[in-house]
């Protein structure tokens, strides 16, 4: 193996670390806060991935209706849950953000499906698209749960996971779609070629990973985030809404999420159901982070990332179980550091 | 004139074992209630029942609204405030962090003047406002969590065992601080082992064996009642030198 091939291997390994980085640190976020482990992230990729590409090749993406249906289920629980002391302002705030707010989303997506929309304007509609399921979910499956164990939460994960496959079948099809690239273009550094596509990756992600630092670190509502996630109960005697740090969390995750797709929509062909196994190696990189740190979940998103890209030029067949058994040792030595079972405590 | 807060046969239970039973007590304006009595009474289940951690039969009435229907956060909102006893910190985040998130429904413009009034009142807490939560003494950790509680505005804060484990000279910096604090215009529900400071501070006491109050009135009294002299005041000698 000569140096060339080592290099492209590690930029490639590189490219798609960097988007398993993203994917891992919402995954961490959600379950830091919510103590949901967000199986469905996949689905978020591939929805804000096909979303993207069908709206760029002049297409209707069904999400857009699916986003107005959740809303509107999502709104029949606010009034059920607040039945017995409605007042105006509860139910216009909740008919905005839940019905209101979709439909125009899906009005101005119906006009632009029409017309071959710019590149921006497909990210933006894609992001918002897939950013409102992602509020409604939480309003709908896991909000009503928010009291009970990991397990549970778990269970209804993997059910909102099948459900949202189900319907990315049906809205895009088993044929796979490609999208075309937010940045074109390319330039050449010794024997390595960057493509304009890759350093938007690199690009985004930096300044993603940076936003969330500012933002947990600098903003109200960022804190009172971290805050939920390091006690509950303080949180809440603080005056801060469980359910508004769920809402955050799960609106961030479906945002990554859906951004994670968008970039890699132009380099690798997306199937409804890629999103899974796309999402796995982010959950790999998270394990390995101990679902608690930010900063080693990203470093293992990288060294996931780059061990992918090597297996599957050596060992092409086998990369998925190479890149999975990389948890092996690591849950070995994380059981071996904490041998008490602790049970759960709340 | 009506109370601040008033609890009327108020029921608390734990499945079928019920740890408080048909509990009534009033908090006025400006005044300080301390409940006292032995490990195990109820205290700690009462307060968290009042905040609206654990699920209460009977009336809770605050500031002349039934709290029935609204959750920990609305209760914060209204001016309701708990200290519990494990303190609740953010350890992982800093004292200035923890204070700042204490005012999360408060203005931003009042917030700051809130944490400057917390920093005079614990200007161990300015000291130390760049540390984490977790790395703080433990009596550094209640004035944080009572200075959480307090950015929160409350009317009425509901203290749990804020000298527990503390040393001496400390307790009697609390005992000064929640004396303070009613000068100041806030009503203090104070949950006490040390029955013999809490009764010295407070106006209106009572006594709670069993989940249920055996004893009540005027705290003067009941600090010279013999059966309570008998009960807690005579055993508690780590206390009896502090105020």
């Amino acid at each position: 193996m000569n140096t060339t091939i080592m290099l492209f291997l590690v930029q490639d390994g590189i490219t798609n670390g960097a988007i398993y980085a993203l994917l891992g640190l919402a995954l961490v976020l959600v379950f830091a806060v919510t103590r949901v482990i967000l199986i469905p992230q996949g689905e978020f990729v591939t929805y804000g991935a096909l979303t993207y590409a069908s709206l760029a090749a002049g297409q209707m993406p069904g999400t857009a209706k699916l986003a107005l249906a959740l809303g509107i289920g999502a709104f029949g629980f606010d009034l059920f849950v607040a039945r017995k002391a409605l007042h105006a302002r509860l139910i216009v705030r909740s008919l905005i953000t839940n019905i209101v707010l979709p439909a125009i989303v899906l009005a101005l997506t119906l006009y632009f499906a029409a017309q071959k929309p710019p590149v921006a304007v497909c990210i933006a509609l894609s992001l918002v698209i897939v950013a409102m399921i992602g509020l409604y979910l939480y309003r709908i499956a896991f909000q009503p749960l928010a009291h009970t164990s990991v397990l549970v939460l778990l269970i209804a994960s993997v059910g909102v996971h099948l459900a949202l496959q189900g319907l990315g079948l049906l809205f895009f099809g088993a044929e796979g779609q490609r999208g075309p690239a937010v940045l074109s273009g390319a330039f050449t550094a010794g024997a390595l070629r960057f493509t304009g596509q890759s350093i938007t990756v690199y690009a985004i992600t930096i300044a993603f990973i940076v936003g969330l630092w500012l933002f947990f670190g600098l903003t109200l509502y960022g804190k009172a985030l971290r805050a939920t996630a390091v006690n509950r109960l303080g949180a809440r005697l603080a005056g801060i809404r469980t359910t508004l740090s769920g809402q955050i969390a799960f609106l961030l995750a479906s945002v990554i999420g859906a951004l994670s797709g968008i970039l890699i929509v132009p380099i690798t062909t997306l199937y409804y159901d890629s999103g899974f196994l796309i999402g796995l190696k982010g959950f790999v990189a998270a394990i390995i982070g101990g679902l608690v740190s930010y900063p080693l979940t990203a470093v293992a998103a990288l060294v996931v990332g780059i061990v992918e890209a090597f297996s599957s030029f050596y060992a092409s067949n086998y990369k998925e179980v190479i890149v999975f058994m990389l948890l092996i040792p690591v849950l070995l030595l994380r059981s071996l550091a904490a041998p008490a079972v602790e049970e759960e405590k709340d | 004139m009506s109370a601040l807060l008033s609890v009327a046969d108020a029921h608390v239970a734990y499945g079928k074992v019920e740890a408080v039973r048909s509990v009534s007590l009033e908090v006025g304006a400006n005044e300080i209630v301390t409940i006292v009595g032995a490990n195990g009474a109820g205290k700690t289940t009462l307060l968290s029942a009042i905040m609206g951690i654990l699920p209460l039969k009977g009336r809770v009435a605050f500031a002349g609204q039934d709290l029935a229907r609204l959750d920990i956060e609305d209760r914060v909102a209204m001016g309701l405030g708990l200290v519990p006893e494990h303190r609740e910190l953010f350890v992982t985040m800093n004292v200035e962090d923890n204070l700042e998130l204490g005012a999360f429904r408060i203005e931003r413009s009042r917030a700051k003047a809130s944490m400057e009034r917390v920093y005079t009142l614990f200007p161990r807490l300015k000291e130390r406002r760049k540390q984490l939560a977790g790395t703080l003494s433990g009596g550094e950790q209640q004035m944080l969590a009572m200075g959480r509680a307090l950015m929160g505005e409350p009317k009425l804060l509901m203290l749990d065992e804020p000298s527990l484990g503390l040393a001496p000279i400390i307790v009697a910096d609390i005992f000064r601080i929640v004396t303070e604090l009613r000068a100041a215009g806030v009503s203090v529900l104070l949950v006490e082992q040390n029955a013999q400071a809490a009764l010295k501070i407070a106006d209106q006491a009572y006594v709670m064996e069993l989940g249920e109050f055996v004893l009540s009135g005027k705290a003067s009294d009941i600090a010279a009642n013999e059966r309570v002299a008998a009960s807690y005041l005579g055993f508690q000698h780590e206390g009896a030198s502090v105020v």
